[in-house]
């Protein structure tokens, strides 16, 4: 879609989409991957622990911007938003997180 | 069954990333940056004493449990019980509770297929679901295609679901905007006078729960 | 009157219009159906505001939430089904004015 100066709208936000033109019904569905779950795990067990609400799961995901959110999957983005609201709460820090993530990814040999 | 990434947006079919490779439970081999950060996130939240790998785990397990079967013994139920089915229509919650499921975190709006109402569910903003009485929504469903469009053409996306509603039948298109979640009362299939109610849910679908489909016919 | 909690002001039958209004920030009106007008179907009950709960604030005080049955006709200019068709949106109240 053509990102001309002038097309963005701040006040309708790419998650608001109803009536909006699209194409077809894809009635492909992919079996939940285990990390997936884990995902959706943990967004359950921290709203049921008052630590986020889905409200916050939401405004964290629509303000991931159009290009983010159309390039990302379902749970990619739901990660994202839940530590995003994490932080925001206090629970973990950034510099904590970008440790946590690099020694991660060192521990898989990604590095 | 194979897996891939389907789920964004574009619906266009290049592969060009790295993670868009068939996926099963036991293949979980690629370490994505958001998948390190899955696993970052859940290592410090357990490290913090926040949560534990055990309620994780279980939270895993009941997700995995849950299924249509639970919408479907609902919907079987008021089939057979003209009662059960006013107590559905008016207090899902309750109606869940009296054949021993979740009431669930939400309130359940139960709207009723008729010979002159066909009602279908979508939410437009996100993805709300009845998940305790589904379990987890299929992915067109939190597509961007059919929440942009179920609410403004639903015949012709009814349509591309093979249903074809009539002209003198209304369409009923339910946003689940906020706080209640919907579950459709499908039309009860000819030919199913005395079924028992074991027999009527096996021919309640996912989708006639969801509007976009009829239930199997008997 | 409980200050958690806003009184409804419409009942089921009561002919409504969604105010036109374009903030930023988490809404849960859709785009579509700003300025649109339809009849209180239901009072869903009282719920939290989550244009505040989602920014980690109380979300009080809590604001009815209706179902609000729009005509088809009535939202989209080239609407194709039939006239009879509509569009049920949860909406809180604060979006909601009377349409006399």
């Amino acid at each position: 879609m053509p990102h001309d100066k002038g097309s963005f709208d701040p006040t309708r936000g790419h998650h608001d989409m109803g009536g909006l033109p699209a194409g077809p019904i894809e009635s492909f569905e992919h079996d939940y991957a285990l990390w997936e779950k884990r995902v959706d795990a943990l967004m359950v067990l921290l709203s049921n622990k008052r630590l986020m609400t889905v409200d916050e799961l939401r405004r964290n995901i629509e303000g991931l911007g159009p290009d983010a959110y159309d390039q990302m999957t379902y749970y990619e983005r739901w990660i994202y938003a839940v530590t995003q609201t994490m932080i925001q709460r206090g629970v973990i820090s950034v510099e904590e997180l970008g440790r946590k993530i690099r020694e991660v990814q060192e521990r898989a040999g990604e590095l | 069954m194979i897996s891939h990434d389907h789920d964004r947006e574009d619906n266009h079919h290049h592969h060009s990333h790295e993670h868009r490779h068939p996926h099963r439970q036991d293949l979980d081999d690629t370490l994505t940056y958001y998948r390190a950060m899955e696993i970052a996130l859940r290592e410090l939240l357990i490290e913090k004493g926040i949560l534990t790998a055990d309620a994780i785990r279980g939270q895993v397990e009941d997700m995995d449990r849950r299924s249509p079967a639970a919408g479907a013994r609902v919907v079987a139920k008021a089939w057979a019980d003209p009662a059960y089915k006013a107590l559905l229509l008016t207090d899902g919650g309750a109606a869940c509770v009296a054949v021993g499921l979740d009431r669930g975190p939400y309130k359940l709006v139960v709207v009723e297929n008729t010979p002159t109402t066909h009602n279908v569910i979508v939410c437009t903003l996100c993805s709300c679901y009845p998940r305790w009485l589904l379990g987890l929504p299929p992915d067109w469903y939190k597509s961007r295609n059919y929440r942009s469009r179920v609410v403004r053409e639903p015949r012709k996306v009814l349509r591309e679901f093979g249903t074809e509603i009539a002209d003198d039948v209304v369409v009923r298109v339910h946003d689940s905007t906020a706080d209640m979640r919907y579950l459709v009362l499908p039309e009860r299939p000819a030919g199913t006078e005395g079924w028992e109610e074991e027999r009527l849910a096996q021919l309640v679908t996912r989708d006639s729960m969801i509007g976009v489909s009829r239930p199997k016919s008997a | 009157m409980n200050s958690e909690a806003i009184e409804p002001r419409f009942r089921a039958g009561d002919r409504v219009e969604v105010r036109e209004s374009f903030p930023i920030g988490h809404v849960r009106t859709p785009f579509y159906i700003r300025g649109k007008a339809g009849v209180v179907e239901r009072l869903c009950g009282i719920y939290g505001n989550p244009e505040e709960l989602a920014y980690a604030r109380s979300g009080l005080p809590k604001q009815p939430l209706y179902r609000v049955r729009f005509p088809q006709s009535e939202i989209w200019p080239d609407y194709a089904g039939s006239v009879a068709d509509s569009l049920d949106v949860e909406i809180f109240q604060h979006w909601l004015e009377p349409k006399l």
